[in-house]
């Protein structure tokens, strides 16, 4: 049985009717503002906006949580990584130094390092949903059609809807492998101490992969028997043309766009600074 | 007067990869409307043989051209693949590899999507196919949620909907498809046939479930030359199958065991159109009763037990209510329809999902709460593809895995491989890489990695799969040797004659429960079974019946047993 880790998932919601190449711009504006703005305010809004987005989705918490955890855990590792390397960033960003707690040479806790890795971690929070919402509710193939659309080349296009596609046929063969390795004492499980676990996921990579050059092998005769390339243009099939609610969407997306970057730059800096 | 529509002028093909031709000086023609079966073992140079027709060959595997091959009077190496692609349409072997779409609508489209039909034309078109090859009711199904037989139909139709094609190939459309699906299969081939006038080519290994319909000829291959261009009738009645090593029409077999004397006139191509002349009917009773022996009865103890095995995905019920159990030395066979639970089941046993209710008892211990590597101590299983469990580069590494995973020593490990590859007859190539090693081989060094373990009992998902007789012959073979020395072996599969021959009991599964759980040959001659589970009656009951011995299944046993013998010798 196929768990799926991370792949389209067929439900009837609004965000799944929205026409792809509408999710796909408003995920890169979606982006862009959390990877440009710093500014809290900013931030908290599109939080709340995208816990919001991800109800009306109809994506439960569990049929993502082994994506989430492995995000979260570099999330982690993130922010004890930029204590690690520049403890006093958050001092220097906001200009004033409140001590909590002092700790050897540079490594003492300040009040200005927190808020800027809790700014680190909302930018996070603000990306996570947006991007597996994208992935998970946009069809492969009308994901393709709609990046022909603006412009992209249709090989390009359909060489993505396929990789996202294979997706979950990938995962039920790493499946498979794993199980099966399992039985000969290749364990992944945490039970194993993790230098010996990240040996053991390379016995897994090299089937996988071996399979996988197989597939892309009777993928690509196929496509090619099949017309594949032929000509500059083709049609699609599942395309869908823009509708109301996609039009709405991006226009209500493009002013939450100038009003994000306003609030952000409007006192010259990317910062929000409550000091 | 015939047109031809296909025609080799002593054609040679040789890849850059090979020193040898893999087709030698080919020399055939093909015309408009024919319907012509390709046989051949492996490595005979069927595939290439397809793949020079729809242009695979030279555009994307090189290699060398001697004489001429000429598509509708055109040479090809003046086309391309896509003005190939337009006139020869090709069904891949591989029923799940060759989806492009996610949905059927979307997958027939393809090419014409590729032609830039425009959309509404393209809805016609895909209507006007899904209806021809009866799918259009699953238009806008993912392909995920279809069966086998469904898939293969949704393959078919997306080649069709190119109404220019006027030459289908089929790489071995039976491969994947339980009997009764493979059956069906067949006929709408037929009736594409009929109803455009196409010229068909498939490449299949199961003859006798191929001339389930009527073909014009057969043409054999044997190391890249052709060895017979005929009838069909032509064909059975000749020596040519038995030398090239394909499975002859079992019915057939036990006419030539007899010793009748075989005419090509004598309906050969079915065993429904078959004419058995009154002193052949005699000899066959004859040959029947002169060396009759009956299986003796042994006293079992029962080695793995299943108890009311319930198991569910997400809220669909997949397995319900499943109990059986296998005694010690038995090799048995699990069968049924695609996707009744075959797979699962052995998942299941294996540990690999966790059932919803019931127990697993190994040797009167309880398993049910044992984990994937506890219960791999007394339970191997073996994938169908072989690439998905070998992981090192070195057969003996690969063989030596879970030994050195389970912390034996050194010198432990290196006797067990060695031991275990003699076993399994790979001894001489201990030292040599994997990717040196023919498919059948790969299978065997993984059966070899799990037998290093010394399981009680070996599950093995569809140990023949894509081989050729000879090469089915020596894993089978192998496999009951394995036995024999005290292996209990379980295994699914979809050969009946396989299920027939090799085990004596058989495990049916439909729908997700057990409807049968008896002898093999009780199971395949028992229509209700038969028809719930897909299965196919086998030929040699209805050749029994037809010459009117009275116990036709014994001579199903009588049959097995001295053909067994017979290809003993070829080893």
């Amino acid at each position: 049985m196929a768990v799926n880790i991370l792949g389209y998932m067929e439900r009837t919601s609004p965000i799944h009717k929205l026409s792809g190449i509408t999710k796909l711009i408003v995920f890169l504006i979606w982006s862009s503002v959390a990877m440009l703005t710093y500014d809290t305010r900013v931030l908290l809004v599109l939080l709340i906006a995208s816990l919001v987005i991800f109800q009306l989705s109809k994506i439960q918490l569990k049929d993502i949580s082994f994506v989430l955890i492995i995000i979260l855990a570099f999330l982690a590792l993130n922010n004890v990584a930029i204590y690690l390397f520049s403890p006093q960033e958050g001092v220097q960003i906001y200009g004033s130094s409140h001590v909590i707690w002092d700790g050897i040479g540079r490594y003492n806790l300040t009040w200005e390092q927190l808020f800027y890795q809790m700014n680190i971690t909302l930018k996070y929070f603000v990306v996570i949903p947006a991007a597996l919402l994208f992935i998970l509710t946009t069809h492969p193939s009308e994901f393709a059609a709609s990046l022909n659309k603006v412009g992209i080349s249709y090989k390009i296009g359909i060489a993505v809807s396929l990789a996202l596609r294979y997706i979950p046929d990938i995962q039920r063969d790493f499946r498979t492998i794993a199980q099966v390795q399992q039985t000969r004492g290749i364990d992944l499980s945490k039970n194993e101490k993790l230098t010996k676990r990240l040996k053991n996921v390379i016995s897994i990579m090299v089937p996988l992969i071996f399979s996988s050059l197989d597939r892309i092998e009777v993928i690509s005769n196929a496509m090619e028997l099949r017309s594949f390339g032929k000509h500059k243009q083709r049609t699609w099939y599942s395309a869908r043309p823009l509708l109301k609610a996609d039009v709405f969407t991006l226009m209500i997306s493009l002013v939450l766009f100038i009003a994000a970057m306003v609030i952000t730059f409007h006192d010259g800096t990317r910062f929000y600074n409550p000091f | 007067m015939r047109q031809p529509i296909i025609e080799f002028n002593h054609f040679t093909f040789k890849y850059y990869s090979q020193t040898d031709p893999t087709l030698k000086n080919i020399d055939v023609t093909i015309y408009q409307g024919e319907k012509v079966l390709i046989l051949g073992p492996s490595g005979s140079g069927k595939s290439t043989l397809v793949h020079c027709l729809n242009g695979l060959v030279p555009f994307s595997y090189k290699g060398d051209i001697e004489g001429e091959l000429f598509i509708k009077g055109n040479d090809t190496r003046n086309l391309d693949i896509f003005t190939i692609s337009r006139m020869v349409g090709t069904v891949l072997q591989d029923t799940d590899g060759q989806f492009i779409g996610l949905n059927v609508g979307e997958d027939i489209a393809f090419s014409l999507e590729n032609e830039k039909v425009p959309q509404h034309v393209m809805k016609e078109s895909v209507q006007r196919v899904a209806e021809l090859v009866e799918i259009e009711r699953h238009i806008d199904h993912s392909i995920h949620e279809l069966s086998g037989g469904q898939k293969q139909r949704v393959s078919v139709g997306g080649v069709m909907v190119n109404e220019e094609v006027e030459i289908l190939l089929f790489d071995e459309p039976l491969a994947n498809l339980d009997p009764a699906t493979g059956q069906y299969a067949m006929e709408l081939i037929d009736r594409i046939h009929q109803e455009t006038n196409n010229t068909i080519m498939m490449i299949e290994h199961r003859l006798e479930d191929a001339l389930h319909i009527d073909f014009d000829r057969v043409i054999v291959l044997d190391e890249g030359e052709v060895v017979f261009n005929g009838a069909p009738k032509q064909l059975l009645a000749s020596h040519v199958l038995n030398q090239v090593h394909i499975r002859e029409p079992l019915y057939l077999k036990a006419l030539k065991y007899s010793g009748c004397e075989i005419e090509p006139d004598m309906g050969l191509e079915h065993i429904d159109t078959l004419n058995i002349a009154e002193d052949c009917q005699l000899q066959l009773k004859q040959w029947y009763t002169k060396s009759m022996e009956r299986g003796e009865e042994e006293a079992f103890t029962p080695l793995l037990e299943v108890n009311n095995l319930n198991f569910r995905y997400q809220q669909d019920p997949i397995l319900q209510n499943i109990s059986f159990s296998i005694q010690q030395g038995e090799m048995v066979s699990i069968v049924g329809k695609n996707g009744a639970g075959k797979s699962t089941l052995s998942k299941l046993i294996c540990g690999f999902e966790i059932m919803n209710s019931g127990q697993i008892f190994l040797e009167g211990e309880d398993i049910t709460n044992q984990t994937i590597f506890e219960r791999a101590n007394h339970i191997g299983f073996v994938l169908q593809n072989p690439n998905h469990m070998i992981s090192k580069h070195m057969i003996y590494d690969e063989v030596a895995l879970g030994l050195v995973n389970r912390g034996y020593s050194q010198k432990e490990i290196e006797e067990r491989v060695w031991e275990t590859l003699k076993v399994c007859g790979l001894y001489q190539f201990r030292n040599w890489p994997i990717s040196a090693l023919s498919y059948g081989q790969k299978k065997r060094v993984t059966i070899a990695s799990i037998l290093v373990l010394e399981p009680n009992i070996i599950i093995l998902d569809e140990p023949t799969a894509g081989q050729d007789f000879r090469h089915y012959t020596e894993m089978m073979e192998f496999l009951r040797q394995l036995n024999d020395n005290g292996t209990t072996i379980l295994f699914i599969t979809h050969d009946m004659h396989l299920m027939l021959e090799y085990t004596s009991r058989s495990i049916v599964l439909a729908d997700g429960r057990l409807i049968a759980d008896e002898s093999a040959v009780d199971v395949i001659t028992n229509d209700e079974i038969v028809d719930k589970a897909n299965l196919k009656r086998t030929s040699l009951f209805d050749i029994a019946v037809k010459v009117g011995i009275s116990d036709p299944k014994q001579f199903v046993h009588h049959f097995i047993s001295y053909d067994r013998k017979v290809r003993a010798r070829w080893q």
